[in-house]
Formats: structure tokens, C-alpha cells, sequence
């Protein structure tokens, strides 16, 4: 087996692992690389379906060409899909203006806590890989959070021999993390291979591409010519940049993420 | 180093353990600077934040990205770093080196296939680099490098590297683990990691980077038996999928298989793929696969799937080598959840057999509960049978989790069991007992004397004709050079069972005797011949349980209502009540060899030359 096989069939054996564990179960779904790649692996792990819902939250503030993306793929493969917004915050003006790290909180990180009690999700796949940044390079695969999302960071559990964490007190859930093991060269030698279909905003346009998306106040491409996946693929073999050297909240404290995310965010 | 035009490169995981402070991440952020493999600004954004907490510059901040990290300076969780060389790519795993958090050391370290470890030069041999040495061996990674560290706080001195190189070695060597490489280094100074030093040119092996390119992959577990956990059942459509991860060996349609430990038998059908339905009909160790079989029954996750050669251990009973990681310790008598691979069920400590202390390999004091961070051989009793494997042949399926409650808090490997028990383990009535190991296998047995052991089980109503055969039989094998032992039931209620009445309960534990003595003999490498009439076909199941249906052969020697008539002992059969009195005997619901006799003077001879022509491929 080569390495994309290998990590493959990890991702398939922790998505079965989930769907078997976890009877509300739902999926992430940025319409990034990474998630759509994970959309794939759900495909593939579950012999063509999808068996559970994907889940977009949906700040109003995405690339147009996202959500064109998202809604075609949706309506060709027939996916379920659950939008959510922070409305309340929409319409008392909630933007990146107000303080990145806020906006994030209120257009991010609030309507997901809100989608994980509505639909009483135990179980939430999202696509974070390792290699990102810090603090999604010590997750575990499978990571708990307390029943306000929270993340104890300096106490998780072990993980193991793939027996992951699936006995957890009610209230809490468990955020999966099937691609934790893969990095940024991998997801596209993967989608090369595979021929998955995903957002052409990732080819560059007037000498800029996006490597990573978001929305677009805070999501800035970078300088490049690159039109084809073996030209992305070549490109990051030779940058020092970091992936998500282009996303503002990242940028806005040394700790960002890690304060970010241990309040509940992706 | 930056090369990564082929496109399928191989990738190596490598754990960074010891002591806290011996400088773990510090080595790993220093190899990452020394072969440009840091991001722009990484070494900026360390500097920085170094600055606001008010500290000197460390390597180590590249690796320990929480602020709780930085601040204090240690490191809490593990991380994983992407690196390449020339030859391959790399995840290096930085693993706190602090005793309470273990638990973060051991995630970081089950995935890892080769370790360096970790010790201050100045300091010594500390309790974690004991801890972690012993850590390892438990999970069975052997490929591991000695990195002494801080060369520069003992100047340098060839001396004293040789004085900590003797005294590691000796504590490495009793838990066989036998260092690739000792490497005297100053990590933070960069000197043998990815550059040679003049300050240690007494020392001439390889540097922290060539090192890591001298480790071998192991293979996938391909060539080994097949393992196939069934880890779902899928009905999507009309398909009915079995689902899982192949542990070991390989499968392809139209294998014959066998569940375990039902111990049902069908064909391979299919298997699925998508998108492209023609993908594979060939899998292996690694893959994520789905299967459909020939015959449709009830199917459940957690069995296993291997050939019907070869086949996992089955009980629920075995001895374990445990380390537990729990905030509560473990105890018996407390119900806990045992994880091994897709098997989950309910277990207890049955017996504590042995308390180490993983600092200094002592043995505790204590047998009543294993506390955080010990390390211990038990018993574990399940509440079911489980399907499992001897670590040492298989990790997969020969390593299981502990959860306690809400969490996993101990991980195990199951440790050699002694051939005898191997077919099954039963509980004793003291709990103050162990399986003891031994030195010598069946196999090593059997290869000695040029033969597979087998039990070959004769039976048949009194007058049959089966003792006259068995003595033939023993007679021929032992002409043929083989290694044979005849039991006689007849005999046998002249010794260990003549305490026995001859009622239905004396027969039954008859046979029992007589299997569990076969068994003896059978994983001694010795071929055995049984004479029994064993007309109560679950009797004849209870022995074949014993003895193992892998290894019981059960010949049934019918004969004529004539001739058994004539060759019982006189009168023998006048006080049966039942004119038929062929239905004494219960036939078995298994096939079986038949051999039939309607001539009383029948020639044995011929019937011992086809039995050896139908077992003599076997033996």
C-alpha cells in the first residue's frame, strides 16, 4: 500500500467508526478542499451514500463561488444538507469590524454550539488536519466537548491502537477528526488521484489563488500562476508560507486558534 | 531536502521519548531549523513570544504551541511533525516527558515504528527514561536510538557518554530492547543532528539525521494469517456489506472463510467498491474494505473473519501485561470495558499476578490494584468469549484498551499462552493461580519429530472391532517412525478412572479425562490414538471442544448387530431392553470416517490401512 492508500483506508476505518457509535451523527462541510475531500471518503466508506447530514454554517460573509459550489453539488448528488446562521447577530451587524476573533465567535463557533443542540448531535466530523497549525497538531481523532463545545486541551484522554473515545457523559459530543493525519500536499495528490470535484477558486486568477478558504473579509489569496493540481502541488513543495498564512483571525494573537477553538470553534 | 517529486514516497513515524527536560522537543525544533524544514517566520514568532514571556530563546516553542506549553516550558500533549529527507518522509511525535502526563506520551507513542530516546548527560538515567524505555517495549517498538543529549554540560566527555551508554544498556537489554544506536549530541547547538561536531570527533556514527534514514519499515502484516475484524454490517441496498479494516493477511473472492468464534463457515461473493465497482477482488493488511459472503447469516461486529487454517485464539480467560493510565486505579471485582479491536465487552480482573514498578523494573509489594502509571501482568476474565492473538505474533488483534467508566484508562498486550491452554482456558476455583510460560512450543516439538500432532478418536459400540484396530494403528505409526500414544478407555478404568461408575455421568467425565490427557499429549508434538465407545454424541462434542476441531479426528466403527453380538464378551448385550441394539449408539451431527464391519472375522489390517490413507497427508 502506498501512503495515500494508507491514509485513506485510516480515514474510511475512523468515519465507520463514528457512524457505528454515533446515532446522531452530522459532518462538517466548508466546502473547502479539506471537508469536500472528506465528503469523498464518506462516499467511499459508505459504498456511495452519505449516511448522515452535512453541515454548512453559513456566516453570509462566504465567497459567492462557494456557495454556488455548494448548492450544485448538493442538488447533483442529492446530499443532505443542514444551513445554519447566527441571524441575530447578522442583523444587529456582526462583522469582522467588530473584532476578527468576536466575529468568529458570533458567526462561527455560536451557531455551531446552536446546530449541535438543536439536532442533539453526539458526534460532529469535522475535516482539521494536524499540519494546519498548533493547536489542531495536538488533537485527538476522536476529541470530546463538554456540553457548551468546550475543549479541555490540557487533559485529553488517551487515544490508542485506533480504539478512540466513544464513551463520553450526555450533553457532551464528540468532534471526529478523519483527516487529522493528512497534510495539505496530501488532500491534493489525493483529489488528483481521485478525480474529486471541488472549487475552482483554488486556481489562480490574475495572479492570485486561494490556498485556504473562508469568508471574504478576512480570506486573502496568494501570488500565483498555478491553473492545474500538479502545478498547486509543486507550488507548496517550494513555499515557506503557511497554509493559513492568508486567514486574518489567525493572525490576531499568538493564540488565536487555541483560544478559539477551546470555546468550541472548528 | 525538500525533493518530493516521487509520487508515492514511503513515510516513517518516529516518537521523540524520555525524562522531562532532556530536551525532547528541543532536538526535534533544532533538526526542523538544521534542515530548513521550518514555515517563514516560525523562528520569528518564537523569538517573539519569547520575548513577551519574558525567556530565552527555545526550539522547543516550535513544537509546544500552547501557551500553558510555552509558558511553563514543558510540554503537556503530543505533537506530530511532518519532515522529509532525501529517502523518505517523516512524522516525528514530540511526547511530554513529564510523569503526569504519560497518558499523552503513550497516545503519541502506540502509532509511532521507531523511537529515540531521550537522555540528559548531565543528569543521567532518570525515572521516565526507565518508564519510557519499559513503555515501549510494552508496545512493541524496538527500533529504538539512545539520544544522549547535552553533551556540552559533561564537556564533552566520551568517558562519561560510554559510563551512561553501559548502564542503559543493561536496563534496555532486559526488556530486549536492543538500540539501533547510541548518539552522543548537544541538540541545542545543533551538534550531531543534522551537522557533525569537532567537540565530539571522538565519535564516529551518524548523526540524529542519517540515523532516522537507517530505520527499516516493517511490512505490512500481509504474508501473516488473515485477520479481518468485522467492524459493520451495511443494508444501504440489496447488498448486505460486511465491513472492516484487514488486520493481517489477505482476502480474495472465493476464499473460503471462517467467522470466529462462531466458528461458521462460507465463501467470499464479492467484494464492493466505489465509485468504481471493479476496483479490487484482491485485499490485504491495511485496506478498509467491504465484503459480501456466499451464505447470509446474522453477522455482528466484533467477529472475526480468518481462513480456516490458522485461526485466532478464542476464551475468556487470558493473561495480559497491562499498563494503566486511569485517574481511579484498577481493581478486581469492579466491572470494566475491554476494547480489542472491533470487540467490545465487559471484563474483570480475575488474578494480579505481578505489580512492576516501570521506573526501576522492581516488583511491588502490592497485589490488591494497580495504580496510575504501574505496570502489571493479569488475568482478565470476559464476561463473553473474545477472539484475540499473542502480541508477539499479531499486534493487531494481540492488543486491547481498558475503558473505566467514561474513559480509556489502560492498554494491554496478551501475553504467550501455554499450548495446552491455548484451545481453551477454564476458570480455576482459586483465584491465587497463574498460567505459567514455557520454554518449549508445540511447533519446536513437532518439528523435532518430524510430525503434526493429531488426536485420532475411535469409537463404537462394544464388539465393534476399535481396540483391535487402535493397537494396529498405534503399531503402524510407530513402524513408520512416528511418535505415537495409544489411550485405552478400558485401561484408563484401571487407573486415573477407576474411581469412575459406569453410569451416564461416570462416561461423561470419562471422556473429559481422556481428552484433557490427549490434549496434553497432542501440544507435546506426540500423535494419539484414542479407543472409546463414547456412544453419547455430546460426550464425543465435549471432547472435540477440548482437544480443538482442528486437531480431533473422529473415526466411528459400525458394525453389524451379528457381529457385535459375537465379539462382545459373552452375554454382554442379553440384558438390553431394545431389540435394536445398532441405536445405542448416538451418530454425530458432524461428519466423521466410517468404517463398517459385516464379517466377524474382518481383517483389522485393512481397516488400519485406511484410516493412515486418510490422515496420513495430516500427520
Amino acid at each position: 500500500m502506498d501512503h495515500l492508500e494508507t491514509i485513506e483506508a485510516q480515514s474510511i476505518y475512523i468515519l465507520r467508526e463514528a457512524y457505528k457509535h454515533f446515532g446522531k451523527l452530522g459532518m462538517l462541510w466548508s466546502i473547502g478542499k479539506d471537508s469536500t475531500v472528506m465528503l469523498w471518503l464518506a462516499q467511499k466508506a459508505f459504498f456511495g451514500q452519505c449516511p448522515f447530514p452535512l453541515i454548512h454554517v453559513d456566516t453570509n460573509y462566504k465567497i459567492p463561488q462557494m456557495i454556488e459550489f455548494r448548492d450544485k453539488l448538493v442538488k447533483e448528488q442529492n446530499l443532505n444538507l443542514i444551513v445554519h446562521q447566527n441571524k441575530e447577530a447578522l442583523e444587529e451587524g456582526m462583522c469582522h469590524e467588530k473584532g476578527r476573533l468576536l466575529c468568529c465567535e458570533n458567526l462561527k463557533t455560536k451557531p455551531l454550539q446552536e446546530v449541535v443542540k438543536i439536532y442533539g448531535f453526539e458526534g460532529l466530523i469535522l475535516g482539521v488536519r494536524r499540519d494546519e497549525e498548533g493547536s489542531r497538531s495536538k488533537e485527538r481523532i476522536f476529541s470530546e466537548r463538554d456540553n457548551e463545545s468546550n475543549w479541555d486541551y490540557t487533559d485529553q484522554p488517551p487515544e490508542l491502537w485506533d480504539q478512540f473515545k466513544t464513551d463520553f457523559k450526555k450533553g457532551n459530543h464528540i468532534r471526529i477528526h478523519p483527516l487529522l493525519h493528512w497534510t495539505e500536499v496530501d488532500i491534493w495528490k489525493y483529489i488528483q488521484k481521485e478525480n474529486i470535484p471541488f472549487v475552482d477558486l483554488y486556481f489562480a486568477k490574475n495572479g492570485k489563488r486561494y490556498r485556504s478558504l473562508g469568508c471574504y473579509p478576512c480570506t486573502f489569496p496568494i501570488d500565483s500562476e498555478v491553473t492545474d493540481i500538479e502545478g498547486i502541488i509543486e507550488e507548496l513543495k517550494n513555499t515557506k508560507q503557511t497554509e493559513r498564512s492568508g486567514r486574518a483571525q489567525d493572525q490576531e494573537d499568538a493564540y488565536a486558534m487555541q483560544k478559539l477553538r477551546s470555546k468550541g470553534y472548528m | 531536502m525538500t525533493e518530493v517529486a516521487v509520487k508515492t514516497r514511503e513515510k516513517l513515524n518516529i516518537v521523540a521519548v524520555g525524562h522531562v527536560d532532556h530536551g525532547k522537543s528541543t532536538l526535534i525544533g533544532r533538526l526542523l531549523f538544521d534542515t530548513n524544514s521550518l514555515q517563514d517566520g516560525a523562528i520569528e514568532k518564537v523569538k517573539r513570544i519569547s520575548e513577551q514571556n519574558g525567556k530565552p530563546f527555545e526550539y522547543a516553542y516550535l513544537l509546544d504551541a500552547f501557551e500553558e506549553e510555552q509558558k511553563q516550558g514543558i510540554t503537556i500533549d503530543t505533537t506530530n511533525i511532518n519532515f522529509s529527507t532525501a529517502k523518505r518522509d517523516y512524522i516525528i511525535i514530540d511526547a511530554p516527558g513529564h510523569k503526569e502526563f504519560l497518558k499523552n506520551m503513550i497516545s503519541g507513542a502506540s502509532s509511532a515504528e521507531a523511537a529515540l530516546l531521550m537522555i540528559d548527560a548531565n543528569e543521567g538515567i532518570q525515572e521516565q527514561s526507565r518508564r519510557h524505555g519499559y513503555i515501549l517495549s510494552l508496545l512493541g517498538i524496538s527500533k529504538v536510538f539512545v539520544i544522549v543529549n547535552k553533551m556540552d554540560l559533561i564537556d564533552y566527555s566520551e568517558q562519561k557518554y560510554n559510563d551512561i551508554r553501559q548502564e542503559f544498556n543493561k536496563f534496555l537489554s532486559n526488556l530486549n530492547i536492543f538500540p539501533i544506536e547510541y548518539i552522543p549530541v548537544a541538540a541545542f547547538y545543533g551538534e550531531n543532528i543534522a551537522k557533525r561536531s569537532d567537540n565530539l570527533s571522538w565519535y564516529h556514527g551518524v548523526t540524529i539525521l542519517e540515523a532516522l534514514d537507517l530505520v527499516q519499515k516493517e511490512p505490512e502484516a500481509e504474508n501473516k494469517p488473515l485477520r479481518f475484524p468485522i467492524q459493520d454490517v451495511y443494508k444501504f441496498d440489496n447488498r448486505r456489506i460486511i465491513a472492516g479494516k484487514i488486520e493481517a493477511g489477505t482476502l480474495k473472492v472465493g476464499d473460503e472463510i471462517v467467522i470466529n468464534p462462531s466458528g461458521k463457515k462460507t465463501k467470499v461473493k464479492s467484494i464492493e467498491n466505489w465509485p468504481n465497482f471493479y476496483d479490487k477482488n484482491y485485499v490485504s493488511a491495511g485496506m478498509s474494505v467491504g465484503i459480501t459472503f456466499e451464505d447470509e447469516f446474522f453477522n455482528k461486529r466484533g467477529e472475526i473473519i480468518s481462513h480456516a487454517e490458522n485461526k485466532p485464539q478464542k476464551g475468556n480467560l487470558f493473561n495480559v501485561n497491562i499498563f494503566w493510565m486511569g485517574k481511579n486505579p484498577l481493581v478486581k471485582g469492579k466491572t470494566y470495558k475491554l476494547k480489542l479491536t472491533t470487540q467490545e465487552l465487559e471484563c474483570e480482573v480475575f488474578s494480579i499476578n505481578k505489580v512492576i514498578d516501570s521506573s526501576n523494573l522492581n516488583e511491588a509489594s502490592h497485589f490488591d490494584c494497580i495504580n496510575k502509571n504501574e505496570v502489571a501482568e493479569i488475568t482478565i476474565k470476559t464476561k463473553q468469549v473474545v477472539c484475540f492473538d499473542e502480541f508477539v505474533d499479531f499486534q493487531s488483534t494481540g492488543r486491547f484498551v481498558i475503558v473505566d467508566g467514561f474513559d480509556v484508562s489502560g492498554g494491554g498486550i496478551v501475553l504467550k499462552t501455554d499450548d495446552t491452554l491455548k484451545n481453551r482456558m477454564l476458570e480455576p476455583l482459586s483465584k491465587n493461580l497463574k498460567p505459567h510460560p514455557r520454554l518449549v512450543t508445540r511447533q519446536q516439538k513437532e518439528k523435532k519429530l518430524g510430525q503434526k500432532a493429531k488426536v485420532i478418536w475411535l469409537t463404537g459400540l462394544t464388539g465393534c472391532g476399535k481396540n483391535e484396530i487402535a493397537a494396529k494403528l498405534e503399531k503402524k505409526l510407530f513402524e513408520l517412525d512416528k511418535t505415537v500414544c495409544y489411550l485405552n478407555s478400558s485401561n484408563a478404568r484401571f487407573g486415573i478412572s477407576s474411581d469412575l461408575e459406569f453410569s451416564e455421568t461416570g462416561v461423561y467425565e470419562q471422556t473429559r479425562r481422556l481428552a484433557e490427557i490427549a490434549n496434553q499429549f497432542i501440544n507435546n508434538g506426540i500423535i494419539t490414538v484414542v479407543s472409546s465407545i463414547n456412544r453419547y454424541k455430546k460426550a464425543r462434542e465435549i471432547a472435540k471442544d477440548i482437544i480443538g476441531s482442528d486437531d480431533y479426528i473422529e473415526f466411528h466403527i459400525d458394525a453389524t448387530e451379528n457381529v457385535l453380538k459375537k465379539r462382545a464378551l459373552k452375554g454382554f448385550y442379553d440384558n438390553n431392553e431394545n431389540n435394536d441394539i445398532k441405536q445405542l449408539y448416538e451418530k454425530s451431527e458432524y461428519p466423521v470416517y466410517s468404517l463398517y464391519i459385516d464379517n466377524f472375522e474382518f481383517n483389522s489390517n485393512e481397516k488400519v490401512d485406511y484410516i493412515l490413507e486418510n490422515i496420513k497427508h495430516i500427520l
